[in-house]
């Protein structure tokens, strides 16, 4: 196992974790920041894979889609009391506890079933690029995506103020 | 210069939440205000030096690849306009300074995100401002806070998703044989591309989710529940611009310079066009919200301007856009008018009103300009763009669907008549006694908007050669 094996190993480790506790946790904005965390690990794996702009694509879409997720949840949700917050805790871990165990024994069987696809990849990206990409192709969709998380910023204050204020 | 469209609004709503309270929440009113007009300004004389001037410093950081043609033009100057008007109208609606100065930030970052989408010419970059839009439409909907404004800004959500959703998978498509995502780039690949079924199944999905975006039949489903339930002056913006942007503009930038026209895709433009103007003059004939009849009138016509694209004719997409701007117009107008009325009556129920002519002169004056321009009375704007609309379907072998159009403008001023004859005429009840007209403030952009209404069909010679004969430049023709 290489250096770079050992580096992607350890990113796609961060990946499964975030998203996990995107799903797990109880609180609406740790989850919000599991889901952004799990999108930025996604964004590194694709850059490392030579898919820039697939990268940049993904970094934009999750930027849209963390607002939207956020503000719909805002809007439907009511605030927990803290026995409903505990019981819907045990539910959730009653419903999901098999779930990294089901990741781990896949894990394994992929670590001794050898499967090599055949494929050809382009040569790997240079340094430079992530940078270029970024800011001189798709500076565009970068002012968008800080756009779009000023704006969700703005929804929270305006719809979440008044409800905690009560 | 052209990035300033996006950064100018962008940056405003960020130095509009730096410290310094009071001075930020007295300052916020007129920077909006400057910036809006400006825009407004700026696209009336486009050739201003401040347009072309270069800005070495700002190019230095910012390189964006922007365009911006008679098309944009059009739909710049109807963001500037109605967002001036939301303003205006927002004074009233939305009196406290705390909640205003949001409320003023949050239309600053959806003018940054509608002119971004009416101005990029990537298509990936297009889908990026469109989701800006959205969120920000979302916000404004759920605004007031109340169960009803919820329910529709997350049926508008929802909506909104599965078309972006759409509009995703359709850029993945395109992506398989386009090396780029530029218009350019996808315009030559789709021409040569030998994967007609993978290019008819992109081009398919990405009109569903324009058709979604503009609330067009049978996407509707969101757009009277948004409309009636948004404050008015969120009313105002949806019904004027928004919609136009995100959906109309966004189907008629992609099919004339992205994907072409082809026979099939008339077909459907056609078919959903006709199916909306018919099905929205027929369930706004059955409203007696004030708020839901101008939503379906909107959803009817948006459905004229589709079957003006679907003639697949620069003179159809001439009328198609002089249409958009006419209805931007006296859409704006009739919404400032039932927050004129609202604000006075409380009740927007129009078999509840009757008289207020008498207490409310320059609403009833405005109103009936609206309302005959949307019906497609001479010498009205809407007049002349429904008859080039009709005129071009003619011309292009579609007599079905010219009669249709036709008769839809029949049902479009029967309805009005209708409200007109409730709300305005006969005796004034009791209640409505002590009723006086309108704030200015309310007042202000249906006066403005009614006389661009009436300017716009009076001096339509001048309109014809000088404006509209520049726009089929843009079409190629």
């Amino acid at each position: 196992m290489g250096p770079r094996m050992k580096v992607d190993l350890i990113i796609l480790a961060i990946l499964v974790i975030s998203a996990l506790w995107a799903v797990m946790t109880r609180s609406l904005i740790r989850s919000a920041i599991g889901l952004a965390l799990a999108s930025a690990v996604l964004t590194v794996i694709m850059f490392r894979l030579s898919s820039p702009f697939a990268a940049v694509f993904e970094l934009s879409v999750c930027a849209g889609l963390i607002s939207v997720l956020f503000l719909s949840t805002i809007s439907l949700t009511h605030p927990m009391t803290h026995q409903e917050a505990a019981q819907h805790q045990r539910e959730r871990y009653s419903r999901y506890f098999v779930l990294p165990y089901i990741l781990i024994v896949i894990g394994i069987i992929f670590a001794f079933v050898q499967v090599r696809p055949e494929l050809k990849l382009p040569p790997a990206a240079a340094q430079t690029e992530v940078r270029v990409i970024m800011w001189n192709l798709r500076q565009v969709d970068l002012i968008g995506q800080a756009i779009i998380l000023l704006t969700g910023v703005f929804g929270v204050v305006l719809l979440l103020k008044e409800a905690r204020k009560k | 210069m052209v990035s300033l469209l996006i950064l100018a609004p962008f940056f405003a709503a960020i130095l509009l939440n730096v410290p310094f309270k009071a001075l930020r929440e007295r300052s916020a009113f007129g920077a909006a205000l400057a910036l809006f007009l400006g825009q407004m300004l700026l696209m009336i004389f486009p050739k201003a030096g401040l347009w072309t001037f270069p800005v070495a410093t700002l190019d230095k950081f910012f390189h964006f690849p922007l365009r911006v043609d008679a098309l944009s033009t059009v739909l710049l100057f109807c963001i500037g306009a109605v967002l001036t008007a939301t303003l205006l109208l927002s004074l009233r609606a939305v009196p406290q300074d705390e909640r205003r100065l949001n409320f003023i930030s949050v239309l600053l970052l959806m003018q940054a995100g509608m002119n971004g989408a009416v101005v990029v010419v990537d298509l990936f970059s297009l889908y990026v401002f469109l989701e800006i839009v959205a969120v920000s439409s979302f916000i404004l909907i759920a605004f007031d806070k109340h169960v009803h404004a919820f329910e529709a800004a997350f049926k508008y959500l929802v909506m909104s998703v599965v078309a972006t959703a759409l509009m995703l998978l359709s850029i993945a498509l395109i992506l398989l044989v386009s090396p780029d995502t530029t218009f350019s780039g996808i315009s030559a690949s789709l021409q040569g591309s030998p994967n007609s079924l993978l290019v008819t199944l992109a081009v398919g999905v990405f009109v569903c989710a324009a058709f979604i975006k503009s609330g067009l039949m049978p996407f509707h489903g969101w757009l009277p529940d948004a409309y009636s339930a948004a404050p008015a002056p969120v009313s105002v913006l949806l019904a004027g611009v928004v919609t136009k942007t995100v959906g109309i503009y966004t189907l008629l930038r992609i099919v004339i310079f992205v994907f072409g026209f082809t026979l099939p895709l008339k077909n459907i433009l056609l078919a959903v066009g006709a199916l909306s103007a018919l099905a929205g003059a027929l369930a706004a004939l059955a409203q007696t919200d004030f708020k839901r009849m101008l939503a379906y009138s909107s959803i009817s016509q948006m459905g004229y301007i589709i079957l003006g694209l679907g003639c697949g004719t620069p003179l159809g997409a001439l009328g198609a856009v002089f249409h958009l701007f006419n209805h931007a117009i006296f859409k704006s107008l009739l919404f400032s008018n039932s927050a004129a009325i609202e604000s006075r009556a409380g009740i927007r129920n129009i078999q509840e009103m009757s008289g207020l002519g008498s207490r409310m002169p320059w609403t009833a004056l405005t109103c009936a300009v609206g309302s005959l321009s949307t019906a497609g009375i001479p010498p009205l704007a809407g007049f002349w763009s429904k008859f080039i609309i009709i005129i071009a379907l003619w011309m292009s072998g579609n007599y079905t669907y010219a009669v249709i159009a036709i008769l839809v403008s029949l049902l479009t001023l029967a309805y009005f008549l209708y409200l007109q004859r409730n709300v305005f005429f006969g005796k004034a009840k009791d209640t409505f006694n002590k009723i006086e007209e309108a704030e200015f403030v309310i007042l202000l952009p249906a006066i403005v908007f009614s006389a661009i209404t009436f300017i716009v069909g009076v001096a339509f010679p001048w309109v014809w050669n000088t404006l509209l004969l520049r726009l089929p430049s843009i079409f190629g023709a």
